[in-house]
């Protein structure tokens, strides 16, 4: 469960620091008077939907924090054999990565207002996502193909599962970057909507980019390696 | 006294933020039904989670008349006697609990309380009940499926979750149920996100993080620890869907079942315990933070008084809230453990009582020389403290290792449970329903049948429950549908455990007088105005009651003051809203 733990440390320690910068060292009962508090205050003038989309992230990596977790604690079990990488993962991650870039220069475009830029960016991000997809799916199709089926170790378990319930998220990020895309397509300018839905779009890929690259090095099997090497450090 | 008011002709600072942009309802389907109100949410949500919670305590009459008079029904098999604590358990813990207090009280509280117009996601926070719906009805559905419902605990405990002699096992029951599960947690999210970005983003001016009612942090904090503690239920269930669909061995070792070896192999039913418990216990605290905020408040404005020490209030349910992250495993003493987890593990939850017994303190010292009020919502408030810190003491014992292993699986457990997580915040919701029941509907509940539900229920639980750390001291194990003739059980118990059955079914008879109190007094209550508790957080001051989608008129209220400024020396009234700037006047500027 470590690393569940590590990541409940950094989220408790996010919100530690965050409820320090909202005077909660303050004594209520001493003052009277408005305050300027949120939403026009001194400090936060995020959009409400990105604090959401923080928090949901938050949520998504609880989440495979907690898969890893399981993942190591049943690697300890006798009848662990996991399965050999499909070659094409590698591909899979930099087209993951050529995503996510295309995202990164759309934003970029929102910001400085060209729009035609915005447009090409957003399309090829969303086609390189759907490539991936389909790569991930020749990945399963490989491993099925070499005998490694879902039910044979659980090592090919979480392999199907982890990449599965990777690949819903990108999918349901594909609807949201859908309608970005969509809109703009059809507006002729670039307003605040489609601005604050790009960068939104981007923070979500650039996430789980991340998420993916934790994936692949704990399928790869260099998690294991690392995790006996700090135990050797330790012991 | 501090003074925060912006000086230079008092004139408050125009918002600089625009306006939520409200969805208006077209019909009477998107008024009342599909409504993005999270007023109407939250009724939507109580009425499910209540509706399903009925479900629940008829189950607990059935396994009571089973315990109680064995041998009497013989339509209480051991397998439905199975079915029925593990659906009990299940409802009243997820469906009930966590359900009412975050999707229901949040809804309904914390825009309201936090001077905003409505949750900040609308849409979302719809979904998010119509998911919640359709979990329920999953679940309902597998009391019909072939098979019935699931047998195998709440805790759904693999391996014996999935096998054949569960009942439910080889059927639909587990399936639906954890695919009910699943449901329940992407809708749960769906709320859930909304409520934290609420409260941080939708606070109207003035309103800083500390000066916001004790409800709010206890609901806030909960929720943020329940989006991190769900996904690990998320886990466990999708993983033993694929156990049991799938064929996977994730948590199912090699096994033997009726001379039949099964096709799984080498799996850990220990992996599943920690995913569950890292869940299961933050769950405990979803369940009572909120209850903590609520009886905070109620006993607040029923006394008269400000809550005492509420800056030690507000950091006790964070840090318990952090806390309750690294207890998991004393769950799981008898699962076997290293001895200096074990160790940890009860240290760490010993070390929860310091700031649970902050809060005890705080709210008796709150109560000390108050105007004590004896309305409906206090009494059920004062039975939360004396409850809650009868299921806290029976905690302490059970958190040490060597205590814990002879009680564990005993009656004393449930005793345990059911005091401090069942009893406790259930006496809170009674409560929070009998004080805010006048802002939902503008009318009073009935006192002479609140008092008696009072009065049945509080002494009723005690009925059910004190005999039953004696039950379980003795040694009788919880989940045997029939105790038969083992020697070391005196008689006893049976009488007790007649008396506790009779006890159930008049405390659950009595819950039908409250439930016909709420519709009687939707027509013949007593008209109840706009603040019948002459209390002072935002919710009592909407310029109409029941306030409508957008509590708020044409102008969000500006906040003063925090929200316990009771009996204040020389003010006018006994109590100072949140939204009076008393002393000062209200500055020219929003006069006109």
């Amino acid at each position: 469960m470590s690393v569940i733990l590590v990541l409940i440390v950094v989220v408790a320690g996010f919100s530690f620091w965050w409820l320090l910068q909202q005077r909660v060292l303050a004594k209520p009962w001493l003052e009277y008077g408005v305050h300027t508090a949120l939403p026009e205050t001194d400090v936060s003038h995020m959009p409400t939907a990105k604090i959401g989309l923080g928090i949901f992230l938050a949520v998504v990596a609880s989440l495979f924090a907690l898969f890893a977790s399981a993942y190591f604690m049943r690697m300890e079990y006798a009848d662990w054999q996991s399965p050999p990488l499909p070659r094409i993962l590698w591909f899979n991650t930099v087209i993951l990565v050529l995503a996510s870039l295309a995202l990164h220069f759309a934003v970029r475009a929102v910001r400085e207002g060209r729009p035609d830029v915005a447009r090409l960016a957003l399309a090829a991000a969303g086609l390189a996502s759907l490539l991936f997809l389909a790569g991930q799916l020749t990945a399963w199709r490989e491993l099925t193909a070499g005998g490694y089926f879902l039910d044979t170790n659980p090592a090919n378990g979480f392999f199907y599962l982890m990449t599965g319930i990777h690949g819903l998220h990108i999918l349901g990020g594909l609807a949201a970057l859908a309608r970005a895309t969509v809109r703009a397509w059809t507006e002729e300018r670039i307003d605040e909507r489609l601005r604050l839905g790009v960068e939104l779009c981007a923070t979500y890929w650039h996430f789980l980019l991340l998420v993916w690259l934790g994936v692949f090095v704990l399928l790869a099997g260099w998690a294991g390696d690392l995790v006996a090497l700090c135990r050797q450090l330790l012991t | 006294m501090v003074d925060a008011t912006p000086r230079a002709d008092d004139i408050i600072p125009p918002a600089e933020v625009p306006e939520l942009e409200l969805y208006h309802p077209k019909s009477w389907w998107t008024t009342y039904v599909f409504s993005q109100d999270a007023k109407v949410i939250a009724i939507q949500y109580a009425g499910t989670a209540i509706a399903i919670g009925l479900v629940a305590l008829v189950l607990s009459w059935l396994m009571r008349l089973q315990l109680g008079f064995p041998g009497t029904f013989s339509f209480i098999t051991p397998e439905a006697y199975y079915q029925f604590v593990t659906m009990h358990g299940m409802i009243m813990v997820i469906y009930l609990l966590t359900a009412l207090f975050l999707g229901g009280f949040g809804n309904y509280l914390i825009p309201l309380m936090v001077g905003a117009r409505d949750m900040v996601f609308p849409y979302v926070n719809m979904l998010s009940y119509w998911v919640y719906l359709l979990a329920v009805l999953v679940l309902v559905a597998s009391f019909f499926a072939s098979g019935g419902p699931t047998g195998a605990g709440w805790t759904l405990y693999p391996p014996q979750a999935i096998l054949s002699g569960t009942p439910g096992g080889q059927s639909w029951g587990i399936i639906l149920m954890l695919v009910s599960l699943i449901i329940f947690i992407i809708g749960f999210t769906m709320g859930g996100l909304n409520y934290v970005v609420t409260v941080i983003q939708g606070r109207t001016r003035g309103m800083t993080l500390m000066r916001m009612p004790l409800t709010v942090w206890g609901i806030f904090t909960a929720t943020v620890m329940a989006l991190l503690a769900f996904p690990a239920l998320f886990v466990a269930c999708v993983m033993m869907l694929f156990d049991r669909v799938l064929g996977t061995s994730f948590f199912m070792p090699a096994l033997v079942e009726m001379g039949q070896q099964l096709s799984y192999g080498g799996g850990s039913p220990i992996l599943f315990q920690h995913l569950f418990w890292f869940f299961g216990h933050p769950e405990v605290y979803i369940v009572a933070l909120p209850a903590f905020g609520i009886v905070s408040d109620l006993i607040s404005t029923h006394a008269r008084k400000n809550i005492f020490g509420y800056r030690m209030m507000v950091w006790a349910i964070v840090v318990i809230g952090a806390l309750s992250f690294i207890v998991w495993a004393h769950h799981m003493y008898v699962s076997g453990m290293h001895p200096w987890f074990g160790f940890f593990f009860a240290t760490t939850t010993l070390i929860i009582a310091i700031p649970t017994a902050i809060k005890v303190y705080n709210w008796v010292l709150t109560l000390w020389r108050g105007d004590i009020h004896l309305t409906v919502p206090m009494l059920f408030a004062l039975a939360f403290i004396v409850t809650f810190v009868n299921g806290g003491l029976t905690g302490l014992f059970l958190g040490n290792v060597v205590v814990d292993v002879p009680l564990s699986d005993t009656m004393f457990v449930v005793a345990h449970f059911h005091m401090v997580m069942g009893v406790a915040p259930i006496l809170v919701i009674f409560g929070a329903i009998y004080h805010w029941y006048p802002k939902m509907t503008g009318r009073m509940l009935d006192e002479r049948m609140g008092r008696f539900h009072f009065w049945v229920t509080f002494v009723g639980a005690y009925a059910i429950f004190f005999p039953m750390h004696y039950v379980g001291l003795v040694g009788v194990p919880r989940r045997y549908p029939e105790l038969g003739d083992s020697a070391f059980i005196p008689a006893s118990v049976h009488d007790l455990n007649a008396f506790i059955t009779i006890a159930a079914l008049i405390v659950g008879f009595a819950q039908m007088v409250f439930l016909f109190n709420i519709f009687w007094s939707l027509r013949h209550g007593k008209e109840a105005g706009p603040n019948p508790w002459r209390a002072t957080s935002l919710e009592w001051q909407t310029p109409t009651t029941p306030p409508p989608h957008g509590n708020w008129g044409d102008e969000r209220p500006v906040v003063y003051r925090w929200a316990y400024d009771y009996s204040v020396p020389d003010a006018p009234q006994d109590f100072i809203p949140q939204n009076d700037p008393w002393p000062q006047k209200v500055p020219a500027a929003r006069q006109a």
